[in-house]
């Protein structure tokens, strides 16, 4: 048998063109309920949802513009612009709180020089906070484009940071 | 003969290294010329062994952990060559931590391929689920209530009634939801079994579908989760492919079919109706209920909505019987509950059990303790809406009413663990700042209580007329806990004032600072 390994990938994305949103949208429009798993595709495919792309899910859907752009804020995991080259997300919820979450979300702040929520001046890094990525009993626990680190420490912090700024 | 290995890809384990040690595990055994073949289970729960390697030995399995890939080499010498090793733990099955549980939803959890249809049959899968279409949807809502099973996502309503609600409505269709947006801190009861034994949930709700006469059924879970996805939508082709879901499934006359639908990082959207709002592709703005779901839920037609360990625990109540469930538990609180215990804690984990072990035993005896060594000081039970408990309240049996009487929720049964150098005047203004951020918004006392919360005990924490502000605390809480429309904010009290009531001394500054204050 073969063993199947997380990737260790850098995410990438398309850039945005009109007739490749119409085929995602038009490809999930036929669901029930599409609107979330249309935005999520969209975002999977170019990193975030532009805003052109919203007037063409409200005419496939038949709703409103503003019906999809109120979903499309209403969500955290929704992006109206690119994250950074690499995301880190550093869960802030209270076991990772009572695990010593909070010095190490500073520190993390301290040496990217952004605060949660926000990328790098040179677009590499997008440090964002996550609430509970179910790994509570290896608190503190990260999440690295994909990849989840449990256990988190000062050294692994700092060898995660220094992987998103390469 | 190949040497069969075990070692878990629950993602609580691949965030500790497992995958790593997966990899030179196949490449030093290839170096070796040792033949082994490696099964990527779920988690057995016991995190701080994670990664755990188990070996199958004519006895039953043998474990070692926490093996890191620089224990690799030693370890596949001391199995070559049958000698000791520093990590072994002895046969799996007889570690206390394990041995100690009732392991009635989460018995295969860690034990089988999660992704292998044959596997989940070979250890008793689909069994309840035959004995469910021998016995027709009357005899199964009978089983159901008999049981006593009540909503393991944190309300505790009887299952049996709301199924046999959906049952008695007419509709053109009707719908089965699973509620995987498992968003309290504390919580992977949820995730650990999409990952370690999806089928168990797609047999729970299956057994829903024929039961009420439903035909679609939806598992919604969470974006933060990304293995459970990957999980649960290889088990549901899997299953498809094995006839257990489609048309005329296991032989029957009944069909039904599954689809994962996936959040997008809205804690309230783990609350139902605002979850069957999600669904339909809106805002997830709470409904006011009545109607209930049972009668006007998704799309506006009748649907079972439950949580994942609901759906878990059907198919064993199905395969032993009502009564072989309901032997377990304590007054009203029948069965078993999965414990999460997590945070601050030594042996944190997954630990199943019968309802009615104390508070105290869970945390000092079965977790340990913290894992700075310090001693406990609060524990938060219940998830971001549950309450703090002090040592004091550490008699507390693990029940839901009992909880409730002493102000707290035992919810989906997460136990988060702080030392004693937490500042509890900072939890009580992390719950606010919580609800004030994921508040849907649709009612007053939630989104805007919850904001002026986190500004009153701001001043509180600043020393500002502290007795005053502390009474204007108490008071907003008592509004949101009345006056809001859903759990979220009618519960974010729950954390603020039993902060206030038991760790009272972490928000009145001591006499003498008092004094100069004023």
């Amino acid at each position: 048998m073969t063993t199947p390994y997380e990737p260790r990938y850098e995410p990438r994305y398309e850039p945005w063109d009109e007739a490749r949103g119409a085929e995602i949208i038009a490809e999930h429009a036929g669901q029930e309920g599409a609107t979330l798993v249309i935005l999520h595709a969209l975002q999977e495919a170019f990193g975030y949802v532009p805003e052109a792309a919203i007037p063409m899910v409200a005419q496939a859907l038949n709703l409103s513009r503003a019906e999809v752009h109120g979903v499309f804020t209403f969500y955290h995991d929704f992006r109206h612009k690119p994250a950074g080259r690499h995301v880190l997300k550093l869960c802030r919820a209270e076991a990772c709180q009572a695990a010593g979450g909070d010095a190490l979300a500073a520190r993390a702040e301290a040496k990217l020089s952004v605060a949660l929520g926000n990328t790098t001046a040179d677009d590499r890094v997008t440090l964002e906070p996550i609430y509970c990525l179910g790994l509570c009993a290896t608190a503190p626990s990260a999440m690295l484009d994909g990849r989840l680190i449990g256990r988190l420490d000062q050294k692994r912090l700092d060898a995660l940071v220094a992987e998103a700024q390469r | 003969m190949s040497m069969r290995l075990f070692v878990s890809r629950d993602a609580g384990a691949v965030a500790v290294g497992a995958d790593e040690v997966a990899l030179a595990l196949e490449q030093a055994a290839a170096r070796r010329g040792i033949a082994i073949e490696i099964v990527r289970t779920g988690s057995r729960g016991l995190y701080w062994l994670e990664p755990l390697v188990e070996v199958a030995a004519p006895q039953g399995r043998i474990a070692f952990g926490p093996v890191t890939e620089t224990d690799v080499p030693s370890l596949l010498d001391a199995l070559a060559s049958n000698t000791p090793h520093l990590l072994r733990l002895g046969a799996t099955d007889e570690i206390p931590w394990i041995k100690r549980q009732t392991r009635l939803t989460f018995a295969r959890c860690g034990v089988i391929d999660p992704r292998s249809l044959d596997d989940y049959r070979a250890h008793g899968g689909y069994k309840g689920f035959e004995r469910a279409l021998s016995l027709g949807p009357d005899a199964i809502l009978n089983e159901v209530t008999a049981s006593g099973l009540r909503g393991r996502g944190g309300a505790g309503f009887p299952t049996g009634i709301k199924w046999k609600t959906v049952a008695q409505a007419k509709a053109d269709r009707k719908f089965i939801v699973c509620n995987a947006d498992e968003g309290d801190s504390g919580t992977f009861a949820d995730r650990m079994i999409m990952e370690g034994d999806p089928f168990l949930v797609i047999e729970g709700m299956t057994t829903a579908g024929i039961t009420v006469g439903a035909t679609k059924g939806y598992i919604y879970i969470r974006s933060e989760y990304p293995h459970a996805v990957e999980t649960m939508n290889a088990a549901i082709q899997a299953a498809r492919r094995g006839g257990y879901l489609g048309n005329r499934i296991g032989g029957s006359t009944y069909s039904f079919d599954l689809e994962v639908r996936v959040g997008a990082g809205a804690y309230v959207c783990g609350e139902e109706t605002s979850l069957l709002e999600s669904l339909e592709g809106r805002r997830g703005i709470v409904r006011a209920k009545p109607p209930l779901p049972a009668h006007h839920g998704l799309f506006g037609k009748p649907t079972v909505i439950n949580n994942v360990l609901s759906f878990a625990a059907i198919p064993f109540i199905l395969s032993e019987g009502a009564k072989a469930y309901a032997d377990f538990g304590m007054g009203r609180s029948r069965g078993t509950m999965p414990i999460q215990l997590a945070g601050n804690i030594r042996y944190g984990g997954l630990f199943e059990t019968a309802f009615g072990v104390t508070l105290g035993e869970l945390v000092d005896d079965i977790g340990g303790g913290t894992f700075t060594g310090r001693p406990v000081r609060a524990v938060q039970v219940g998830g971001p809406l549950g309450a703090y408990f002090p040592r004091a309240l550490f008699d507390t049996p693990f029940d839901y009413e009992a909880f409730a009487a002493r102000d707290g929720l035992i919810g989906h049964g997460g136990i988060v663990v702080f030392d004693d150098s937490v500042d509890m005047r900072r939890q009580a203004r992390f719950a606010m700042e919580f609800c004030a951020v994921e508040s849907c918004g649709k009612c007053t006392p939630c989104r805007i209580g919850s904001t002026r919360g986190v500004e009153t005990i701001e001043k509180i924490i600043n020393g500002e007329r502290v007795h005053e502000n502390l009474a204007l605390v108490e008071d907003l809480c008592n509004t949101m806990k009345f006056g809001s429309l859903c759990a979220l904010g009618g519960f974010t009290p729950y954390p603020v004032l039993s902060a206030l009531k038991h760790f009272r001394e972490d928000f009145v500054p001591a006499p003498t600072t008092l004094q100069a204050a004023e």
